[in-house]
């Protein structure tokens, strides 16, 4: 089982690969939407790579509001 | 075409929808790649009258209002169907706010009934913002899990009355919903809708986009958006035609649902159609030379084709690919919510995909304006709608005023807002506050913007008034939050901007600590609301006697600035 830190780690990681961004310019209190400059639609991709990482269903409702690394994380966490 | 003359209200005409088109397929209702269920208006009828009656009996009277805060679902079109049937009044509330400003706008509107999805109540149930609300006396909330803590709200499945419920009555001039286009954090606009604009509005909008039973409408707008509310509701509904919800709105379900549902018509806002063109332009890209250049020779043919109006059949036979990946029996994307670039709508009716846009907003119920296709103009936003009176005021030697209609789609008023329905509504005409021109044609052109506000192009209206609590307190004399192209105004209806304003105290700087926290403050809005840089305005700014900002006038003195130079990126 992966610790929060590990999760959100990797959230980081995969976040960076996926918008093309260096790995060590993410922290996990960013604005995702402000830091990697996307919009809505973006985000629900990075969602649907974060779900087959973690072999999840995150509902769409699980991620409403949601808008930096740390939270969304948890939300991860909380389904593994 | 469709005749509605007969009925008084929206809960007559589905009544008598959902006994015509009995045994049609009314909704289709899919989470990702699993359909979790299809009913037929019968078995809809089935399922609303059961709620319709349990509220009569706990005392749900004609004219009580009641809200639905839900994302796309059955549900959500079912406890409408019960609120219209029952004599009430709808108060469709965005899911995308926050549970504060939900709590705010169903206080606002007076609500005394809310129905609202397990997910959403567990955000609401928790929030300050509840004490405030004591109108909401109950809450109805969808698929709660069985072991769950309602915290004194009730579950939906089970509030059933066990008879037929009766069916309410109401007039043509009643107020059918309250529909919020602003006012999540400062004065709440709430349109008041009544049974005619939407009558009136579904007859004119059907005169040029037809459903029929074995229409499929592809619901991905929220539902309690105007446009969704016409033409994922009530339109389809009146013509028995089916509406197709998908629970999760990641780009890939969205895409196989058209091939798998054969989709008719979707709405999109222009963000969500910009994507789709990215996407099929990387396809066609990446095809190897010789096959992008037959591309390009039977997209040119289409376009010849189609010169003067959409021929489907044609297009679909040159261009099946892309028509078979839509699920071939696309009949038009409806665009709306915002401003689309006239290249996006042009690509798509090349490849024989008709965009169907338009101009409207909800003081003026679904539409005001919708491309007829005949011929396309990208350029434009179409003519007026059957029974839409449009003219321009004070045009300039371009041509170029604000657009207001007179039409019986227009609102009755703002709720509770008598000195703003007066500002708006000038001799039974709506000011829209927005700029365009007639071309020769008939066509409506827009041009920019005479209000103070944005549009994003997720089809969010920001104003800048409703977001201005949230730098309260700020170290400095005064602020105010205004949209860019307003100060400085622009020939756009896109890539609009919200800056704030400020005034230092004497001697003070804009140093690293305030631009630190205007950015902390920033980061607590959604991020479609956020302001995206500084002016510094070194003296007081214009106010009434009664202190507040006089905005018109801070805007002029502003626009003698040099926007570049002005506007400091945070």
């Amino acid at each position: 089982m992966r610790t929060v830190e590990q999760t959100t780690q990797e959230v980081l990681d995969l976040a960076a690969k996926h918008f093309q961004v260096a790995q060590d310019s993410l922290a996990p209190d960013d604005d995702f939407f402000k830091k990697l400059g996307i919009n809505s639609l973006q985000a629900l991709e990075l969602l649907s790579r974060l779900e087959n990482h973690f072999g999840i269903e995150l509902p769409d409702y699980e991620v409403q509001g949601v808008s930096d690394f740390r939270t969304l994380a948890s939300r991860i966490q909380s389904r593994l | 075409m469709l005749d509605l003359s007969k009925y008084q209200s929206i809960g007559g005409a589905l009544k008598d929808a959902v006994e015509v088109f009995a045994d049609k397929i009314c909704l289709i209702e899919a989470d990702r790649e699993r359909e979790k269920e299809r009913l037929t208006y019968r078995d809809f009828k089935e399922r609303a009258h059961p709620l319709s009656k349990a509220l009569q009996d706990g005392g749900f009277a004609i004219g009580a209002r009641a809200s639905i805060i839900m994302t796309n679902q059955s549900k959500w079109l079912i406890s409408a169907y019960a609120i219209f049937f029952a004599g009430g009044v709808l108060v469709p509330l965005d899911y995308k706010l926050t549970p504060d400003e939900q709590w705010h706008l169903l206080k606002h509107s007076n609500a005394t009934l809310l129905i609202t999805e397990y997910p959403i109540w567990r955000q609401l149930s928790t929030s300050a913002g509840r004490a405030a609300a004591k109108n909401v006396q109950t809450v109805l909330v969808t698929e709660a899990p069985a072991n769950a803590d309602l915290v004194g709200a009730r579950r939906w499945e089970d509030f059933r009355g066990e008879d037929e419920p009766v069916f309410i009555a109401r007039k043509r001039q009643d107020t059918a919903c309250i529909v919020y286009s602003s006012g999540t954090g400062g004065r709440p606009k709430g349109c008041m809708m009544t049974h005619e604009n939407y009558l009136e509005q579904c007859v004119a909008l059907t005169s040029i986009y037809p459903f029929w039973p074995g229409v499929r409408y592809l619901s991905i707008l929220p539902t309690n958006h105007a446009i969704d509310f016409m033409v994922g509701f009530f339109g389809p509904f009146t013509c028995g035609a089916t509406v197709v919800h998908l629970r999760t709105l990641r780009p890939e379900y969205v895409r196989e649902a058209f091939p798998k549902y054969k989709i008719t018509y979707v709405s999109l806002v222009p963000l969500v159609l910009k994507n789709l063109q990215k996407g099929l332009q990387a396809r066609f890209d990446a095809l190897p030379a010789g096959q992008r250049k037959m591309f390009n020779v039977f997209v040119a043919v289409n376009k010849a084709l189609t010169k003067s109006r959409p021929r489907l059949g044609i297009s679909r036979r040159l261009l099946k690919q892309v028509h078979e990946a839509f699920g071939g029996e696309l009949r038009a994307i409806i665009v709306g919510g915002a401003f689309t670039e006239p290249q996006t709508l042009q690509f798509f009716y090349d490849l024989g995909i008709p965009v169907a846009n338009g101009y409207g907003l909800t003081e003026a119920g679904t539409a005001i304006t919708v491309n007829d296709l005949k011929p396309f103009r990208a350029d434009t936003v179409g003519k007026p709608l059957p029974g839409m009176e449009v003219r321009i005021i004070n045009p300039a030697s371009d041509g170029v005023g604000e657009v207001s209609v007179r039409s019986k789609t227009v609102m009755a008023g703002y709720l509770n807002e008598p000195e703003l329905t007066a500002e708006t509504i000038v001799d039974g005409w709506l000011l829209t506050g927005d700029l365009g021109r007639f071309e020769g044609a008939g066509h409506l052109q827009l041009t920019g913007r005479k209000k103070n506000m944005i549009v994003t192009e997720e089809g969010k209206n920001i104003y800048p008034e409703d977001i201005e609590a949230v730098f309260e307190s700020l170290a400095a004399k005064e602020f105010c939050v205004f949209a860019a192209n307003y100060i400085w105004t622009a020939r756009s209806m896109t890539g609009e901007k919200l800056v704030l304003v400020l005034h230092l105290e004497p001697g003070q700087q804009y140093n690293e600590e305030l631009r630190q926290d205007i950015n902390v403050r920033n980061n607590r809005l959604l991020n479609y609301k956020r302001i995206h840089g500084v002016v510094l305005l070194d003296e007081d700014f214009p106010r009434t006697a009664s202190l507040k900002i006089k905005r018109n006038d801070l805007a002029e003195r502003l626009a003698k600035l040099d926007s570049a130079a002005a506007i400091l990126p945070l």
